[in-house]
């Protein structure tokens, strides 16, 4: 029992309980609580990293309930890993929302926290079911934030993913009902060894329900054919809230890695690896298909929603041929790509701000305000999320090149990530030039100036990609040892002995 | 029991998911309640179906499993809330569009100007 484990709950649902009772406190003093919120979470975040880089698991048990009968939290290098990703890319949305998105609704930052609460207990759980409820939590409370803002643009899209997420929830149920009936067990560590012992029909109906589970991942992933909701979504809604959403997909990844490795891993008998033989090629169709709808976006945000669409596509491609090094290089690319597609959420943002009545459109438009600092933003965001040389999202792509043996496999995802890749520069440089250089004669009415804020949260998250750089070795060194450890089964089935409190003798 | 019950599910969620292909937003909640009806009533039954069975070990002879009851529950609670919030979604955009499709605005499509559809589309 660790109690340090529950830190990255307690704080935003604490901060956010506080901010849905002081709807009406002036809003400075919510903007301070916030922002003091999400510090403190990135600080309890950082703490649970360090802790979890010994190697070793840790177990916090609800109500002192051993598993498996209780709900427990499990950290382990891969949860912590997500938590710091969140919690960093969260304070930089978050003080980007505090330049004025928050403005017009006043249980904007309660939502903001409640999300990162949802998304926490999905990094940390250790139960199929509390899975299911923490995927609610993250997803009633993006429901408001999509909406945030209002506008009668954002109401279609956000009843579809509305919609879509609720059918998405019934067949996770589903498949949450199958996979119970027969093992009797919701608990990961505990599922992973009953999985050993079915034979016959109950084999297949675990089978149907490890299936029906992939979807519902596939669904929160955007994996291809379930991504159409994504790119009008995400395009849609504020500029801070899709930067968040940027690692809402990175949840989908997270539980295939988290669910897949453990219960339905090399180990698993006769289930082992399912469902990872349909992943890659879906894998990289649907890297193509976010490719060729960045190619034909017609407008800045619309370009970064399908750029979440292709980090989609490549991150799981390595992971569905599960080797350590490519799970790795996933793992070193997903920090990369989410930080850097954020980042490029609030450049969108700052040139639809600058530019008048043409907001971020692809078209020809009178020069904006501050095109230096937006175009250089927008250059190193692009180099980044392209994957071009000097900047992080190059060293991902490369890692994931070069942890596919050769083989068929080798063929596919080596011509589909560099044709790409090509592509996507293609995509980036014509928005580019047409956004930046291709000016009118015209007039602009004064914008608001840009607030230090909103500078220093785009630059920073941008800057990330240098930063992820500069510390290549000891990021990939944690993501290898991360790798190794998700490849270790035993280990993890180890937390069902932990001994409870009172038990300790 | 077990083929009434099969069958009951079956129906529900045959015409949750009729209802929840309409293109019209009423349906489609309704669909969709259907289908969270199915799934609860799914999930009460991966504990095995008896009559009599009590969840409290040596009370009756034969005890029933009670961790799918408090899933149903938690799955009931959180469907009712997001049902609400759905109908509440559809509502709104019955009053943004004047139309209740899932689409958004259908009705004015034939006489609408060639120049809301393009200023719609790169939106």
């Amino acid at each position: 029992m660790n109690h340090w484990l529950i830190a990255p709950i307690l704080i935003p649902l604490l901060g956010g309980v506080l901010q849905a009772f002081m709807g009406y406190a002036p809003i400075s003093l919510r903007r301070t609580l916030a922002l003091g919120t999400t510090v403190l979470l990135l600080v309890s975040t950082i703490v649970l990293l360090v802790m979890a880089d010994d190697g070793s698991y840790r177990l916090y048990a609800f109500g002192n309930w051993e598993p498996p009968f209780g709900i427990v939290l499990v950290l382990d290098r891969l949860a912590a890993l997500m938590l710091v990703m969140t919690a960093v890319l969260a304070l930089f949305a978050h003080l980007f929302s505090i330049g004025g998105a928050d403005e017009g609704n006043r249980q904007f930052h309660g939502l903001f926290l409640f999300q990162l609460m949802g998304l926490n207990i999905a990094f940390m759980t250790g139960d199929l079911f509390n899975l299911f409820v923490a995927f609610e939590v993250l997803l009633i409370a993006s429901y408001g934030l999509l909406m945030h803002g209002g506008g009668t643009a954002r109401t279609v899209p956000g009843l579809h993913y509305v919609v879509l997420n609720l059918v998405g929830s019934a067949v996770f149920l589903i498949s949450v009902g199958m996979i119970y009936s027969v093992t009797g067990t919701l608990n990961m560590a505990d599922l992973a060894v009953r999985v050993l012992l079915l034979s016959g029909e109950e084999l297949e109906l675990v089978k149907a329900g490890g299936m029906m589970l992939l979807v519902v991942f596939a669904l929160k992933a955007a994996l291809l054919p379930l991504c159409f909701w994504l790119p009008k979504a995400y395009a849609r809604a504020t500029a801070p809230v899709a930067a968040l959403f940027a690692v809402m997909t990175k949840v989908g990844i997270y539980a295939i890695l988290r669910v897949y490795l453990l219960i339905f891993g090399d180990d698993a008998g006769a289930l082992a690896n399912l469902g990872m033989d349909w992943l890659f090629p879906l894998a990289l169709i649907t890297l193509t298909m976010g490719v060729v709808g960045s190619l034909g976006a017609q407008s800045l945000k619309t370009l970064v929603a399908w750029q979440v669409i292709i980090s989609v596509g490549t991150l799981l491609a390595p992971i569905a041929l599960g080797s350590e090094e490519g799970i790795s290089a996933a793992l070193f690319y997903l920090l990369s790509t989410t930080w850097t597609v954020a980042g490029l959420f609030l450049v969108a943002e700052l040139v639809a701000s600058q530019r008048g009545s043409a907001l971020d459109k692809i078209v020809t438009a009178p020069r904006m305000r501050n095109r230096t600092l937006i175009s250089v933003l927008f250059l190193i965001g692009a180099v980044a999320a392209a994957g071009l040389p000097p900047l992080s999202g190059f060293f991902g792509k490369l890692l994931i090149l070069n942890s596919v043996t050769s083989g068929p496999e080798m063929a596919w995802l080596w011509s589909v990530l560099i044709i790409g890749s090509f592509f996507t520069i293609i995509a980036y440089s014509r928005a580019g030039s047409i956004v930046f250089w291709r000016t009118v004669d015209g007039h602009i009415e004064e914008p608001k100036p840009l607030g230090g804020n909103l500078r220093a949260a785009t630059g920073a998250l941008i800057g990330l990609s240098l930063v992820i750089v500069a510390f290549a070795g000891p990021i990939n060194e944690y993501t290898d040892a991360t790798a190794a450890q998700l490849q270790n089964r035993a280990a993890y089935l180890e937390i069902l002995q932990t001994p409870m409190v009172g038990e300790e003798n | 029991m077990e083929l009434v019950f099969a069958l009951v599910i079956g129906a529900l969620t045959s015409s949750g998911v009729y209802l929840l292909l309409r293109a019209r937003t009423f349906p489609v909640v309704v669909g969709l309640t259907l289908i969270s009806y199915g799934v609860n009533l799914f999930l009460f039954s991966s504990g095995r179906l008896a009559t009599g069975g009590q969840p409290i070990l040596g009370s009756t002879e034969s005890y029933s499993d009670p961790l799918p009851q408090a899933l149903v529950l938690t799955a009931i609670v959180i469907g009712f809330a997001m049902t609400a919030f759905v109908v509440v979604l559809s509502l709104r955009n019955l009053a943004d569009n004047e139309d209740d499709h899932v689409d958004g605005r259908q009705g004015e499509r034939p006489e609408k100007p060639e120049q809301k559809s393009e200023e719609e589309r790169s939106q």
